[in-house]
């Protein structure tokens, strides 16, 4: 049986009742601020007006949450097995991703780096900025404050709470996505990995690895 | 894109450049924490529309170079903890940068 009230069902101890209270749950699970008002009347004005339909909104969302880290991990995974990519990857990121079957992005793409001397990681100080053609929606993490103002300032204690720690003879690069860039980490391939095809290595390639706050997983 | 709605460039990649310690209303592109430091230009990303003008549903134009700019974190905060080599890289707009000799 499913018991959704615990409050209203009857229990044989009257102690776990009262120590098993849950709070109700409001009716309303949303608010409705001003900036939400504002973004539903012209919503509906442009469906209104002919501009575009509900069901054009609806596949646009529903094509934004669809995109996953898979298609950066396929990026990566290829510019560890073949040089050329790499290189063109690290000097056009954007035609880079064209030449892997993907969107260009409506931004410029800039690839980073990682490699024995240097570990790069980003943030957007200013919003959430973030490639999402290629890593899908950012975390909540990413756009919270405390992740914004204290990736700048204290990089390598961040990293740390993350649990990748960086020795002191490695260079950290922040790099603050404010304006047009859009940022993606390259990450050094795992040792132990020596033979393995592009599809194998990219389950190795996670989300974090490619924002640069921690490092692909281990063969 | 005719040139007359670009500005030229004035820096190049390597050039030492200060940004500049000046806080106009808008949406500013601009960091607060990085205003009034020096860094080094890492590369030129292309020119592009202003942001600060876009905002209010301007043309932007001319467009604009933007920059990427690297700071050492030491001489951004005073206090850093970790490798004097860290560095933070920053896009800048050119009308924030100016040539420090």
């Amino acid at each position: 049986m499913t018991v959704d009230r615990h409050e209203h069902v009857a229990s044989p101890s009257r102690d776990h009742e009262e120590s098993h209270r849950h709070p109700p749950r409001p009716d309303l699970d949303d608010t409705l601020t001003y900036h939400r008002a504002m973004e539903v009347a012209l919503r509906e004005l442009l469906i209104e007006k002919g501009v575009f339909t509900a069901d054009e909104i609806r596949r646009q969302v529903e094509d934004m949450d669809n995109r996953t880290p898979a298609q950066g991990a396929r990026v990566v995974a290829k510019a560890w097995v073949d040089p050329g990519y790499r290189s063109l990857l690290l000097s056009d990121g954007g035609a880079a991703c064209v030449a892997a079957g993907l969107d260009r992005g409506l931004y410029k793409l800039v690839v980073v780096e990682n490699t024995p001397d240097t570990h790069n990681v980003i943030v957007c100080t200013l919003c959430s900025c973030y490639p999402r053609w290629l890593l899908g929606l950012p975390p909540d993490w990413y756009k919270s404050r405390a992740y914004r103002s204290r990736m700048v300032r204290e990089p390598r204690a961040v990293l740390r709470e993350f649990g990748t720690e960086i020795p002191d003879d490695v260079t950290v690069r922040v790099h603050d996505s404010t304006a047009d860039m859009r940022y993606l980490v390259l990450p050094q391939r795992p040792a132990g990995t020596e033979g393995w095809d592009e599809d194998r290595l990219a389950q190795l390639v996670t989300r974090d690895a490619m924002i640069g706050v921690s490092l692909p997983l281990r063969p | 894109m005719p040139s007359s709605e670009a500005v030229e460039p004035r820096f190049r990649a390597g050039d030492r450049v200060a940004v500049r310690a000046a806080y106009p209303p808008g949406h500013v592109r601009t960091p607060f924490y990085i205003r009034g430091k020096t860094g080094v230009v890492e590369r030129l990303c292309g020119d592009f529309a202003n942001p600060e003008e876009l905002a209010y549903a301007r043309s932007g134009l001319p467009r604009r170079p933007l920059y990427r700019v690297r700071f050492r974190q030491t001489d951004v905060w005073p206090d850093y903890r970790g490798a004097d080599s860290d560095t933070v890289d920053i896009e800048i707009y050119q009308h924030w940068l100016e040539p420090v000799p």
